[in-house]
């Protein structure tokens, strides 16, 4: 075990180092000269000048790879430009609107998509499996952001059940908060509850074909003890990795859900980050989240090989 | 070992071939699909035809028209036809997913055969892969085209960065089965080179998982490139995109909720048509798959 987590640690520092690189040089890859391109077309000389002493754009490419390592080893992720404040301090400050949101989400795609997947799997090819397949398969294609202004339509505007947008602290209104949270975790779900839904009904049936099942079966044990006690264990194990991944896709899903319902939330300050070209927050964002992937990956590898074995001698 | 059932496409006989067409023309799923991608591609190529209008053409005078009567899909803030403006924006959100699509093969596919063939290589490239794969995809897009700039080539190039790696990965991975395989084996002890032994037998091998991949990257760069030209990143407007057309809708959804409708349902009708045609082939050219993705 200790040799296979060292082995897997190792493999993800040069992971990190390289996306950590990748979103130092987002920077370099504006065409011409950055610092006029983040002053925008009507900035004088003297202001393009300040942006680029305020960034470090002045000195040699070497010396700016340096500064950016050196202040990320002190969690320095770089100034806003548009906000005037750091980076990190941006995001932490958001992290209290976007975490619920996304915490909902992901509760919304469990309690959804594990179920709706299973049940079609064990009702394969009759028309609940087909309604769930086809269901699953519109809600990985509908673009969320226009379901979003979809869903403000008819539950905003026409049957004006719940709020159009905006945000309520929890502190200030807890009835308005839930309220205003309704409308884009549903929004942020629909993705992942497709997903989660086509995965687990793929696995489910790769389960149920396996021998283990059978000799359970064979045994004379209930059909529901079967599912939950040999079926579902084994099931979780892909599931786990989708939850792995719905985190990068709440995260970047936020982005344009946080935008269309005005949500002041992380999502919304990269959206901002990126009309407004303030490229330290794009830099800071893609980091931290690539960063955390990386991360979040390698918990979950080593947690594979605790609980499966064949993980860990395998290749 | 399932790497039997690795599929080689290109190197089918003819009379395999025509029976590969026929079964992909009785998978229900892949014929919807086709239906519904083909009819989003018609207006995409047709738009000189059939658009009642020019997509650019103001007339202030019927501004937010809804839907009926000579405007078919209603008018937008500028009274310019919603109709006229979603098939020449087809032509874009389309063209802008089919580059990606032959960007994304090309170099997905030249990346992951290098990497699987030649193991010295595959390491460095497989970790750089690696890296660019640990960013959700429409993130690491929208960082590339905010720095590069808003465009439709940079568009295509933003995406590209992000579905090269997924390609590479799948390319890859059928190599690494192939390559061990007895009839390379042999081409190899024949003294085969290695440019050659990849062109007429590691790549005809790789066929099948690359078009299943390739139909579902057609999809994602399609939604992708519609992120894209909400937030600002894409092709700018006028120019009309699914994706800018449902950005300038935003604004006035509570009035006029058809300037934002109809596009939308043009991208959910295209991506549901290619996540169908991409299923339907994987199920008929590559069975084993079908539980892998889902």
């Amino acid at each position: 075990m200790l040799r296979y987590a060292v082995r897997r640690i190792a493999a993800s520092v040069p992971v990190l180092l390289l996306v950590t690189l990748i979103s130092f040089s987002m920077m370099h890859l504006v065409p011409g000269d950055p610092a006029a391109a983040i002053a925008g077309a009507g900035a004088t000389n003297a202001e393009i000048e300040a942006i680029r002493l305020q960034l470090g754009l002045d000195k040699p490419f070497l010396v700016q790879l340096a500064t950016w390592y050196g202040g990320l080893l002190q969690g320095d992720l770089g100034r806003s430009i548009l906000l005037n404040r750091p980076v990190w301090q941006a995001i932490v400050e958001r992290l209290p609107i976007t975490l619920p949101l996304a915490l909902f989400a992901l509760l919304l795609t469990l309690l959804i998509g594990i179920p709706a997947g299973i049940i079609a799997a064990l009702r394969a090819n009759t028309w609940i499996d087909q309604a769930v397949t086809g269901l699953a398969m519109l809600g990985v294609s509908v673009p969320s952001f226009w379901l979003a202004l979809m869903l403000i339509v008819l539950f905003g505007v026409h049957l004006e059940w719940l709020p159009t947008g905006g945000f309520v602290p929890f502190s200030e209104n807890p009835v308005a908060w839930a309220r205003s949270m309704v409308l884009p975790s549903i929004s942020l779900a629909l993705l992942q509850i497709g997903l989660l839904a086509r995965i687990t009904r793929g696995t489910m049936l790769e389960v149920l074909r396996q021998d283990y099942v059978r000799t359970a079966r064979a045994k004379g044990l209930p059909g529901w003890m079967v599912i939950g006690k040999h079926a579902l264990k084994n099931v979780m194990v892909p599931v786990v990795t989708v939850i792995g991944i719905s985190f990068g896709l709440l995260l970047s899903g936020s982005i344009v859900i946080e935008t269309v319902y005005g949500m002041p939330g992380i999502g919304r300050l990269i959206a901002n980050a990126i009309f407004g070209r303030d490229y330290p927050v794009i830099q800071g964002g893609l980091l931290l989240t690539g960063t955390v992937l990386v991360l979040l990956n390698l918990v979950v590898d080593l947690l594979y090989a605790v609980i499966d074995p064949r993980v860990r001698y395998g290749s | 070992m399932a790497a039997e059932a690795v599929l080689a496409v290109g190197a089918l006989p003819p009379a395999r071939r025509f029976a590969l067409t026929r079964r992909l023309f009785r998978h229900r799923l892949f014929v919807t699909g086709l239906v519904l991608f083909g009819a989003m591609l018609f207006l995409a190529l047709a738009a000189d035809w059939i658009a009642p209008y020019s997509p650019m053409r103001m007339q202030f005078r019927a501004r937010f028209r809804p839907p009926g009567g000579a405007f078919l899909f209603g008018t937008d803030n500028f009274g310019r036809d919603i109709f006229s403006r979603l098939c020449f924006g087809a032509r874009l959100s389309l063209g802008i997913g089919f580059a990606v699509v032959v960007a994304t093969g090309i170099i997905g596919t030249a990346t992951g055969l290098l990497a699987g063939y030649f193991r010295r290589l595959d390491e460095w490239l497989m970790r750089v892969m690696d890296a660019l794969m640990a960013f959700p995809a429409v993130m690491l897009a929208l960082a590339i085209a905010a720095a590069l700039g808003p465009s439709a080539a940079n568009a295509v190039i933003a995406l590209s960065v992000v579905y090269i790696p997924r390609t590479a990965r799948i390319v890859r991975a059928t190599v690494l089965v192939v390559r061990e395989m007895d009839y390379v084996q042999a081409a190899r002890a024949f003294g085969g080179r290695d440019l050659w032994i990849i062109w007429r037998h590691i790549l005809p091998n790789s066929l099948a998982p690359l078009i299943v991949q390739l139909t579902f990257i057609f999809a994602y760069a399609v939604l992708a490139e519609s992120i894209l030209s909400f937030l600002g990143v894409g092709p700018p407007p006028p120019t009309p995109t699914w994706g800018n057309m449902i950005a300038e809708g935003k604004d006035y959804i509570r009035e006029a909720w058809w300037i934002a409708m109809f596009p939308g349902l043009a991208i959910a009708i295209t991506v549901l048509g290619l996540n169908m045609l991409g299923d339907g082939l994987r199920d008929v050219l590559d069975p084993r798959l079908k539980v892998q993705q889902g």
